[in-house]
């Protein structure tokens, strides 16, 4: 196999792994913050409920969940099925959006209740406080723990291959499994570096732009 | 009838009564200024005219409109309205770090201007710049024109406490009341804000001021108040308050006050 057909191969593999991120990053963003409000809101069930499902799904390993996501229904004869690949998809929302909205609640519960109090006596309204005083200053300080979870997430898609989903993993074993070329893990490796740093000089840039204020 | 009436305010938080029952009157134009040692209950009297607090009994009444009864339910909108007769200036400023100064006036009269308003670009437009001109104006009546672009954590604490007088009185509220405004800023940058406050007395406002500075209470103040244990201990012009106090308490906190 040339270099040529591997790094095709790869690509292929590696369009699945940038898949898999985008649509898990798109849904948990805002997702994580729905969960945040559950876990912090005053209707007791509700929040009992959220922390009930953050404490499950970040209890247990990613890659069992997927196993279960895309098993489980028709082990326990449900008549509901996913695609391999929507059972990866589901289970990794549902995992970053637990962890994202973990992190959502620490920088909500980090500003300080003056702010609140400032918007209140100003005659703003709750949703004015939130979008136009408090979310832009949330943002700011949970930007270097997000950048944490994202370049983890990066990393985490290679679980995919546990239920067979050709992502950048199992491409390259593919490959090694015909081939025997322990080359190629070097040359996922990269593709995996190179990924990490576009991410990591994207939120330094996102970090940078946010420098012009102190919270 | 006076402006301002409060009347039998009772604040507990748990087990604690905080305010015991206080009443006191206010006429348009007047500078009270609430002394008292931490823990009289002077901030949560603050805060419970301001309707940070609900106050578990009494009513506030402002020129003949009544604000708060207790026990009656408020909705969110009402307390919005009502609040408005009064703006408030706080210890620690709580600016909005992310906006510049000029946005930190600008923003709350934006925002009520423009809800529920079907208003087209053109009047938008109008509006906008009316609240900036008439932040400008507060801003160089606090002293900061040139800070208009500055953001927040580029001014000092002085600084910042004007910016945030200027933001409450963007509001036009009816009584301004300040949380001792001075408390959290080095010694030397408390004389600009006190400065600032006095000409809003020159100007004709009617203030509510908590503070720990004895001498600019004595100067500023028309009425005092001397707060101690939940309770208003003392009530009178400053030279009543200062000059000839009634009570050991008061006689005692003043003395202790001067070293």
């Amino acid at each position: 196999m040339s270099f040529t057909d591997i790094m095709k191969s790869l690509s292929d593999g590696f369009s699945v792994t940038l898949m898999i991120f985008g649509i898990t990053l798109a849904a948990s963003l805002p997702l994580g913050l729905v969960f945040t409000f559950g876990s912090m809101s005053k209707i007791l069930p509700l929040r009992w409920l959220t922390k009930f499902v953050v404490w499950v799904v970040r209890g247990t390993p990613l890659m069992l969940q997927i196993i279960l996501i895309f098993y489980g229904p028709g082990l326990l004869n449900w008549d509901l099925k996913f695609s391999r690949l929507n059972a990866v998809l589901i289970a990794f929302i549902i995992n970053y959006s637990c962890y994202f909205s973990e992190i959502y609640r620490a920088g909500l519960e980090s500003i300080p209740k003056g702010q609140y109090e400032a918007g209140q006596v100003l005659g703003m309204t709750k949703p004015q406080i939130f979008f136009r005083v408090v979310l832009m200053q949330v943002v700011k300080r949970i930007v270097p723990p997000m950048g944490n979870e994202i370049i983890t997430l990066v990393k985490d898609t290679s679980l995919a291959r546990v239920i067979a989903v050709t992502e950048l993993v199992k491409a390259a074993e593919d490959i090694i499994s015909h081939y025997a070329n322990i080359k190629v893990y070097i040359y996922i490796a990269v593709f995996y570096l190179a990924f990490t740093a576009l991410v990591t000089w994207l939120l330094h840039l996102a970090e940078k732009k946010l420098s012009y204020y102190s919270v | 009838m006076a402006f301002l009436e409060i009347s039998n305010i009772k604040k507990s938080f748990g087990k604690t009564e905080v305010l015991k029952g206080i009443d006191f009157t206010m006429e348009k134009g007047e500078v009270l200024v609430i002394i008292g040692s931490s823990g009289s209950g002077k901030t949560t009297l603050l805060r419970c005219i301001n309707f940070l607090e609900t106050p578990d009994s009494g009513s506030i009444t402002v020129n003949g409109e009544n604000l708060f009864k207790a026990g009656e339910p408020y909705s969110d909108r009402e307390k919005r309205e009502k609040r408005l007769h009064f703006g408030m200036v706080f210890q620690q400023f709580n600016l909005f770090p992310q906006y510049t100064v000029l946005k930190n006036i600008t923003l709350a009269p934006e925002l009520r201007e423009f809800k529920d308003k079907k208003l087209s670009r053109a009047e938008k437009k109008a509006l906008s710049l009316q609240i900036e001109k008439n932040a400008r104006l507060l801003l160089e009546t606090v002293g900061l024109s040139e800070k208009a672009a500055s953001y927040p954590c580029e001014l000092s604490g002085g600084q910042q406490q004007r910016v945030a007088i200027a933001r409450a009185l963007a509001l036009r509220p009816d009584i301004l009341c300040f949380d001792e405004p001075t408390s959290a800023l080095d010694p030397e940058l408390t004389g600009e804000v006190l400065r600032v406050i006095r000409g809003l007395k020159s100007s004709d406002r009617t203030m509510i001021v908590v503070t720990h500075e004895m001498n600019f209470a004595r100067g500023v103040a028309d009425k005092v108040i001397y707060m101690a244990d939940g309770v208003i201990e003392e009530f009178g012009t400053p030279d009543e308050v200062f000059g000839k106090p009634k009570s050991d308490k008061t006689k005692a906190f003043l003395s202790s006050a001067k070293d």
